[in-house]
């Protein structure tokens, strides 16, 4: 007989409802996991989208994301001739705002150049940049579709084709155009603007700048060498991938990631008293039965059951129902919640610790029962 | 095993609470003999010692000193004989309460079963002699309605069910007619006692329940801790 589970049938809806509230309780616990994955996740995604394995970027910069970085265009005709490089693109970045039916867009605009480094791995739906001028790809949170058009700057582009997953590390969405119409989106002024600048002397406002140019290497080359070659030339400056990565979560994101990561740190902290609180509680509303149990002569092993069981029944229904939820709603936040597997193990691996604990408690207040109490009226 | 069998002697049982001057002797070089088959009262008035012998008689209560020895077995002699004290209220003592603090999660059937459940008995076992004793009780209409949905009187009956359930040889009761009125009372107390008779064991009874009192073998005065026979 299951004394565990004949006590939980017994009082089901105040028991669901408590392993409901315990629920709600994970979600915001997953949710919080999940918004201090996305955020490191998005940081990287930038970084790992275009595959390099070398950044070449201003000197005395840590660029292109850390730090602005402008480099000539032609560095990458120089970089590509290096040993061991099999190839290499020039990239440029920068955030625009568009309208795009009525609605104000954040977008950040990667300006690559076709059939070299620098532009979209995969196209989820539609197709590349094909023609020279005034088409683009963008990550589906945009929210543009194939054969839908947007003003950027003073130029109307077409939407050409879908990819996913490709935003900066505020989370905004990205689009990518050629490098040509990127830098005209870079440079070119409104005629007012033009007008103005012409009328003061001004010989040329357009600069022939990228931000950095990406270089992917042979197999077997030694990327160090490479790294070092091009540090030897004063102007410019090179990271590895490695480099780019760490350097981003360690001065781009770090802090919003220790905010994150300290807030998780609480919530974890708060979610184990309340699952102790609540355990601790139904043990001891169950005191004068489990001196009940002892006197007629139910052994140790008996009553700690009882405890454990459902503190550990308790634990895994709120850890499911929280599971459950944030599956349903992560799609609906602003900013990507990522939830791996390994998360999600550990955090049931965590709330089953909690409850042991949270039962211990409960289990030690169980075994210092007087079965003699239950004699009493 | 049969009727007549001294089923608890208690010798020279002391119990004190407390030292110096707070000392509290409530029971003093107490003797009981308890045969099979007899019903007996432990009347007193309120501080007397009679929660405390029946306490000590149901292994729940260490006593100062004495030797107590329950179905043939001495179980203390200056300190416990037995670690398993739990295991030796299973096998040999059942426990019927004033308010039959039966368990609210269980059926009334389940609540019988669950004792023999605790001794490893096979659950169609334990379901079986529930039934057994439910019917016999008269309230085996009621086995599979919780404690809060029966009348005092059957939940009553239901107790006396659990206690008797694992056929143990000492059954202690404490007030168990309190919270019934008369007629029931006395019901309650026949059924005991024919269930005592036939299951060969005693039965020992806490009560302040005037109206019951011939339904006893005999009725055991406690005064200032010490035993007189009426």
């Amino acid at each position: 007989m299951n004394l565990a589970l004949k006590d939980i049938r017994h009082g089901l809806f105040r028991f669901v409802l408590t392993c409901f509230g315990l629920g709600l309780l994970m979600t915001v616990v997953l949710a919080m996991i999940g918004i201090y994955n996305g955020l490191v996740s998005d940081a990287l995604a930038v970084v790992k989208a275009p595959a390099a394995d070398v950044w070449v970027v201003e000197a005395g910069t840590k660029g292109p994301f850390a730090e602005a970085s402008s480099i000539p265009a032609d560095t990458r005709d120089a970089v590509a001739r290096m040993p061991g490089v099999a190839e290499a693109g020039a990239v440029n970045y920068q955030n625009v705002e568009a309208a795009h039916t009525g609605q104000t867009l954040r977008l950040y605009v990667i300006g690559y150049e076709p059939g070299r480094p620098g532009g979209p791995q995969a196209i989820a739906e539609g197709r590349g940049i094909g023609a020279g001028h005034f088409e683009l790809v963008a990550d589906r949170k945009t929210g543009l579709l194939p054969g839908e058009t947007i003003r950027l700057g003073r130029d109307r582009f077409t939407v050409v084709g879908l990819v996913e997953g490709a935003m900066n590390s505020g989370g905004d969405p990205a689009v990518y155009v050629t490098l040509a119409d990127a830098m005209a989106l870079q440079t070119e002024l409104d005629p007012a603007a033009q007008r103005v600048q012409t009328a003061r002397g001004a010989v040329s406002v357009k600069s022939a700048s990228v931000a950095t140019i990406i270089a992917r290497m042979s197999p077997g080359a030694d990327v160090d060498l490479l790294t070092a070659t091009v540090r030897q030339w004063k102007h410019l400056a090179a990271m590895t991938q490695v480099e780019q990565e760490e350097l981003l979560l360690a001065s781009v994101v770090d802090k919003a990631r220790r905010q994150i990561g300290l807030f998780l740190g609480i919530l974890l902290s708060v979610s184990a008293v309340v699952i102790a609180l609540i355990i601790y509680t139904m043990t001891m509303e169950k005191l004068k039965q489990i001196a009940t149990l002892k006197l007629i002569g139910a052994p140790d092993r008996t009553i700690i059951a009882l405890i454990v069981q459902q503190a550990l029944i308790l634990g895994a229904a709120g850890w499911g129902i929280g599971l459950m939820l944030i599956l349903t709603v992560k799609d609906y936040f602003p900013r990507r919640v990522v939830l791996e597997p390994f998360n999600v193990m550990v955090l049931a691996g965590i709330i089953a610790a909690v409850c042991l604990l949270s039962s211990a408690l409960g289990v030690r207040a169980a075994m210092k029962v007087d079965p003699a109490t239950a004699l009493g009226s | 095993m049969a009727l007549g069998d001294i089923l608890i002697k208690v010798s020279n049982v002391a119990k004190h609470f407390g030292e110096g001057e707070t000392r509290v002797d409530a029971l003093r070089a107490v003797d009981l003999t308890v045969r099979a088959g007899e019903v007996i009262a432990l009347l007193g008035p309120s501080g007397s010692g009679k929660t405390t012998l029946l306490n000590i008689i149901g292994c729940i209560l260490a006593p100062s000193g004495g030797r107590v020895v329950l179905d043939g077995e001495p179980v203390f002699d200056g300190k416990w004989l037995r670690r398993d004290l739990r295991r030796l209220r299973l096998d040999k003592i059942g426990f019927i309460f004033q308010s039959h603090n039966l368990l609210p999660f269980l059926t009334a059937q389940e609540n019988v079963a669950v004792v023999l459940d605790l001794a490893g008995r096979p659950t169609e076992e334990g379901r079986a002699r529930a039934r057994e004793l439910l019917d016999y009780l008269e309230v085996g209409h009621r086995a599979m309605v919780k404690p809060a949905l029966l009348s005092g009187g059957e939940a009553q009956r239901v107790a006396i069910a659990r206690a008797l359930a694992n056929r143990p040889r000492i059954i202690l009761a404490d007030e168990p007619t309190a919270a019934l009125d008369g007629a029931r009372a006395g019901l309650v107390m026949d059924l005991m006692r024919k269930l005592a008779v036939e299951q060969e064991a005693c039965i020992v009874t806490v009560t302040h329940d005037e109206k019951i009192f011939d339904r006893f073998d005999r009725l055991i005065y406690l005064r200032d801790g010490r035993l007189a026979d009426a």
